[in-house]
């Protein structure tokens, strides 16, 4: 062990422990934050992430919880954020593709 | 028309009865006649905090169901002549209380009162969601605690967006913050979020701080509301408390640690030489 790990180790020892005041208002700020960002969000949004799940598992087997979508507001401006997580494919995404065609 | 006032916090047990009891009774003593409604349906308490447990014959929900009439139903108080109690049903029907009813009874109560208190339950039920409704200002009682603060922005939350006003697009409902339990010892020790702490999250306007005190207890053991125990710290930020509401400008008191006898006395002796 090098002198400055034991160094830095002897300087946490008699380093005080955050207060516990400090720490409750700093969880409130992260998940108050968080909370409002959902609280903002349109009723719709959990009704289109279902017709969303609908239709993509008409193709692909994915679960509720691989569909995330997220509102953000910019400079008075709203990006509807879609994020899919697909299954890992043996074949690529093409011949999936094809394959769905050919269904038809 | 009255001005309707909710009192309200998400989280039970941090103080909306007592700080209901002590409101109504602080405007009425003003000269304003008040009436205080108990919207905690199946739970009646604010009788018990007012002493006027025994005195209780209908309730909110007769007069909703037209068992009885206002008049009737509504209770003299004894420590403020211009205040009266409509107290909460003790049913265990969740749905006694509607909307149509709610907006009866306020109506019937706004041609002759001044102010009408809504003592909300705890949570965001039916009751507290009607206790809010027809509000025109808001009482968030927050004890400086995580989740009394996480259930306080809840409640602005709703009452931004799920009231009268709200829905109507009308200028929203005035929200004020009142800091109950507080214990400045213990904020100076670093161990309870302070007055900034709690005002920074919220970010709404403080009407008042209310000193974690042992008259609170002793007002509820006798059914006093604590803002009629004016020798005592609770008792008059209470009194305090209501003067802000009515657009007093009033420093906040009992929000600094009290200092230990022997340094008040080396501060005085500074004093003197000074």
């Amino acid at each position: 062990m090098s002198i400055q790990t034991q160094l830095s180790k002897i300087v946490d020892y008699f380093k005080r422990p955050p207060k516990s005041a400090q720490v409750a208002k700093e969880r409130l700020q992260i998940i108050i934050a968080h909370e409002r960002t959902e609280r903002d969000k349109p009723d719709y949004l959990s009704l289109l992430q279902q017709d969303l799940l609908d239709v993509i598992t008409k193709y692909v087997a994915i679960n509720r919880e691989d569909i995330k979508i997220d509102l953000d507001r910019k400079d008075g401006c709203s990006i509807l954020e879609l994020n899919v997580t697909l299954p890992n494919f043996k074949e690529s995404p093409s011949s999936l593709f094809k394959e769905i065609v050919t269904e038809e | 028309m009255a001005k309707i006032i909710v009192v309200t916090s998400g989280k039970g047990g941090v103080g909306k009865t007592t700080t209901s009891a002590s409101f109504a009774v602080g405007l009425a003593n003003r000269g304003y006649k008040t009436a205080v409604i108990d919207f905690d349906i199946g739970l009646r308490n604010l009788d018990l905090i007012m002493g006027c447990e025994r005195r209780v014959v209908y309730d909110f929900v007769n007069v909703i169901r037209g068992e009885a009439n206002l008049n009737q139903a509504l209770i003299r108080d004894k420590h403020a002549k211009e205040l009266f109690i409509l107290p909460a049903s003790q049913t265990r029907d969740k749905d006694a209380l509607t909307l149509e009813g709610v907006a009866k009874v306020l109506d019937e109560l706004g041609n002759t009162f001044d102010y009408i208190v809504c003592d909300s339950p705890a949570g965001i039920e039916r009751g507290a969601q009607l206790a809010m409704y027809f509000a025109d200002y808001a009482v968030v009682v927050t004890n400086p605690e995580v989740s009394s603060v996480r259930d306080s922005d809840r409640m602005l939350g709703l009452l931004s967006s799920k009231t009268k006003r709200a829905e109507e697009g009308r200028e929203p409902i005035t929200e004020h913050l009142l800091l109950t339990r507080y214990s400045p010892k213990r904020v100076t020790n670093g161990d309870m979020l302070s007055i900034n702490d709690v005002n920074e999250i919220l970010a709404i306007p403080l009407l008042g701080v209310i000193p974690e005190s042992q008259a609170v207890l002793r007002a509820s053991n006798s059914g006093e509301p604590v803002i009629l125990d004016q020798k005592s710290d609770a008792g008059q930020a209470y009194a305090d408390t209501i003067a802000r509401f009515l657009g007093e400008q009033l420093p906040h008191r009992f929000i600094e640690e009290k200092s230990h006898w022997l340094k008040r006395i080396f501060s005085l002796k500074e004093k003197e030489t000074v």
